[in-house]
């Protein structure tokens, strides 16, 4: 009996903030080709960090020296998602 | 589970020597389900997500999970696909034929004979240290070099202690792909073919697929193990050899 493929498929976790994802507030120092950006935590580390769906989306615009908040990976902490500007 | 292959191999020709004009489809269902229980099996279709017969049979646009009724008699010049499975001591065992219903277009023919002849090659990519879209790879361009198309809505896969297991199994793709094969893996290699476009629809029993433009469509498939010697057709006797039906 032939099987649909799709049955197994675990529904995909709809959440933003995505899981495990730590929020952190950064400064953007420069932007970089490709919609990504070198954001500055307030740790002072330099990561780098693109816009998330969501801010694309409505087109929000990023400039240098906003202040936005970014959402790191635990497994790269050297990439992060820009979830939202602050005005 | 080659035990189990063998009992489906063995119901499979006995409906196979069965299909005539005139027989209705639930003639076939029951005889399977005769057979199924005097040998000590459990028929593998019968219940599965609420499917409720123990065989499927599909006829000409009929795709595959056609179910058997009374009123659905065999005509002339038709062709039907008949799927089967068992459970056996918690293992399973599932194959699929396509055969012609008396005499059949010369189209039709070819139509079988392509089919069959891509699951031959998908079962000849099942060896170890192949990857798993070899096999799909090997199906898909067979089978479009003839001017059919490969079903996507529907796959192979792996089975075991239960019918459905991973992987998925694909009939088409790039060679090269996913993971390598191992020896001990056992897949459900089913290409679906159909003559016209890819696409299929489900009708609203929930289970007949039929072909999006009504043009027919043939599956075959087999049980098969993949061995250090080369891949095992589970579900025919070891004594048969040569093409896969």
């Amino acid at each position: 009996m032939a099987k649909p493929p799709d049955r197994e498929k675990k529904p995909r976790d709809p959440g933003n903030p995505k899981e495990d994802a730590i929020e952190v507030m950064a400064t953007v120092i420069e932007p970089l080709p490709n919609a990504m950006f070198r954001v500055e935590l307030e740790n002072k580390h330099q990561v780098l960090a693109h816009i998330s769906g969501k801010m694309r989306k409505n087109f929000i615009r990023i400039l240098a020296g906003d202040k936005v908040a970014v959402e790191l990976s635990p497994y790269d902490l050297t990439r992060g998602r820009i979830v939202y500007r602050y005005k | 589970m080659h035990r189990a292959g063998l009992i489906v191999w063995e119901v499979l020709n006995e409906l196979r020597g069965m299909v005539a004009p005139g027989v209705s489809t639930l003639d076939l269902d029951q005889v399977a389900e005769r057979r199924t229980a005097e040998r000590k099996a459990r028929p593998a279709f019968k219940g599965y997500r609420g499917y409720p017969a123990s065989l499927c049979t599909s006829i000409n646009e009929e795709v595959v999970h056609g179910i058997p009724s009374a009123s659905r008699k065999l005509k002339d010049g038709d062709i039907l696909s008949l799927d089967f499975g068992v459970e056996l001591d918690g293992y399973f065992g599932d194959a699929a034929v396509t055969v012609p219903v008396g005499r059949v277009k010369p189209e039709l023919e070819t139509l079988l004979r392509v089919t069959r002849e891509s699951l031959d090659r998908a079962i000849q990519q099942a060896r170890v240290g192949n990857r798993l879209s070899d096999i799909g790879s090997a199906v898909q361009q067979w089978v479009e070099k003839h001017g059919y198309s490969v079903v996507r809505e529907f796959v192979g896969h792996g089975i075991g202690t239960k019918m459905h297991e991973e992987p998925n199994v694909l009939n088409y793709g790039e060679p090269g792909h996913g993971p390598r094969l191992q020896e001990g893996m056992v897949l459900a290699l089913e290409p679906m073919v159909n003559q016209g476009v890819p696409a299929v629809r489900v009708l609203s029993d929930e289970w007949t697929a039929v072909t999006g433009d009504g043009k027919p469509s043939a599956h075959f498939e087999h049980t098969v193990a993949i061995t250090a010697s080369g891949p095992w057709i589970l579900t025919r006797p070891k004594e048969v050899t040569g093409n896969s039906w």
